[in-house]
């Protein structure tokens, strides 16, 4: 019934060869404290599947629920534009408990964004992004966050390290790879 | 607690069936008929109970994915058993930007008439509908109590209403 999430695209945030026989997708708010339980675990996943995953993080902030959502998504892709996504993705779930505006500026310098790149991204200059990423995961069945995607499928298992390294690498071995576009 | 449970032993009313007129409190003092809202694509989404975890989290999806309903001109109504003044402080602590209907007195008529009543547990399926402007039911979806059904089927039965307004919106 569902449409499934959208292919990867240029404009995706990609950690990990284009080429891995995996890709674990993601669509998370960084003010989720269930994505901020998931980060470590991610991290983890990461490190262990190597160069055999490509991980991609979505924007799906739940703004109403999460009052620093958006503005938190906005800076990280503010941080894109200045190729230090990561950082920002990072350093956003490591400070889950501090993402007002203050903070959100202290971390924008930190990770050496100009201040006017900061203003522009929350006066809504990625919101056209944010919003696309947010209405494919939707229309992908996302219904919450995070959601997690297998190449492609969604994934439904526990989110701990070796259930998540078991499923990935079964993906790996066994499926093809997702196409790259 | 009967979060694995399967849904209520009614179906719910199909596709193609006029969808039942009610007239429920939206406010302690406001009152919300189906018809009223004729002349434009009408989303039920009856649930168990305000407050609970899965509902919560239904809701609140529903809540960020209201934009995408409006594009349709959709028009969204939460329906549960709960009262106006628990529909109240709920809506007002997840910030609903849609109503919340009290099918309260007599409990739970109106999801029994839809066919998603409960009785044993005395709360509604958790189940969605989409209606046409003409007030016809055209989808409907009852997912396992303990599920969040995701707004996708949704979206995808108001994409089947009105293929042109929402063109230039599809994915590739």
């Amino acid at each position: 019934m569902t449409h499934g999430i959208p292919p990867i695209a240029a404009d995706d945030h990609v950690a990990g060869p284009a080429d891995a026989p995996v890709t674990l997708v993601e669509y998370g708010d960084y003010q989720c404290p269930y994505c901020g339980e998931a980060y470590p675990v991610l991290k983890a996943v990461q490190e262990e599947m190597g160069s055999r995953l490509r991980f991609v993080f979505r924007n799906f902030p739940l703004v109403d629920m999460h009052v620093h959502a958006r503005r938190a998504a906005e800076l990280a892709e503010a941080a894109a534009d200045a190729g230090v996504f990561w950082q920002a993705h990072d350093m956003l779930f490591e400070n889950q408990d501090a993402l007002d505006d203050r903070s959100l500026a202290t971390y924008g310098d930190r990770l050496g964004l100009d201040r006017a790149a900061l203003v522009s991204a929350f006066a809504g200059r990625y919101d056209d992004k944010i919003e696309r990423d947010f209405v494919g995961g939707v229309r992908g069945g996302v219904n919450g966050t995070p959601s997690l995607f297998i190449n492609g499928q969604r994934y439904e298992g526990p989110r701990d390290v070796e259930s998540l390294v078991a499923a990935l690498s079964e993906a790996a071995a066994g499926r093809v790879p997702h196409p790259v576009p | 607690m009967t979060d694995e449970t399967a849904p209520g032993a009614e179906a719910p009313l199909p596709p193609g069936m006029r969808a039942p007129d009610f007239t429920l409190p939206a406010t302690p003092d406001q009152r919300l008929s189906l018809s009223e809202m004729r002349g434009h694509p009408v989303i039920l989404a009856f649930y168990p109970a305000d407050w609970s975890p899965v509902c919560g989290d239904e809701v609140g999806l529903l809540n960020a994915v209201l934009p995408e309903f409006h594009r349709f001109g959709a028009q969204l109504v939460g329906i549960s058993t709960d009262g106006v003044w628990c529909h109240a402080a709920f809506a007002a602590d997840r910030k609903l930007h849609f109503p919340l209907l009290a099918d309260f007195e007599p409990k739970g008529e109106v999801a029994l008439r839809y066919g998603v009543y409960r009785a044993a547990e005395g709360v509604a399926d958790r189940a969605l509908f989409v209606i046409d402007a003409e007030g016809v039911i055209r989808w409907s979806y009852v997912s396992p109590l303990g599920i969040n059904p995701g707004a996708d089927g949704v979206l995808e039965a108001l994409e089947q209403l009105s293929p042109k307004t929402h063109a230039e919106g599809a994915p590739a």
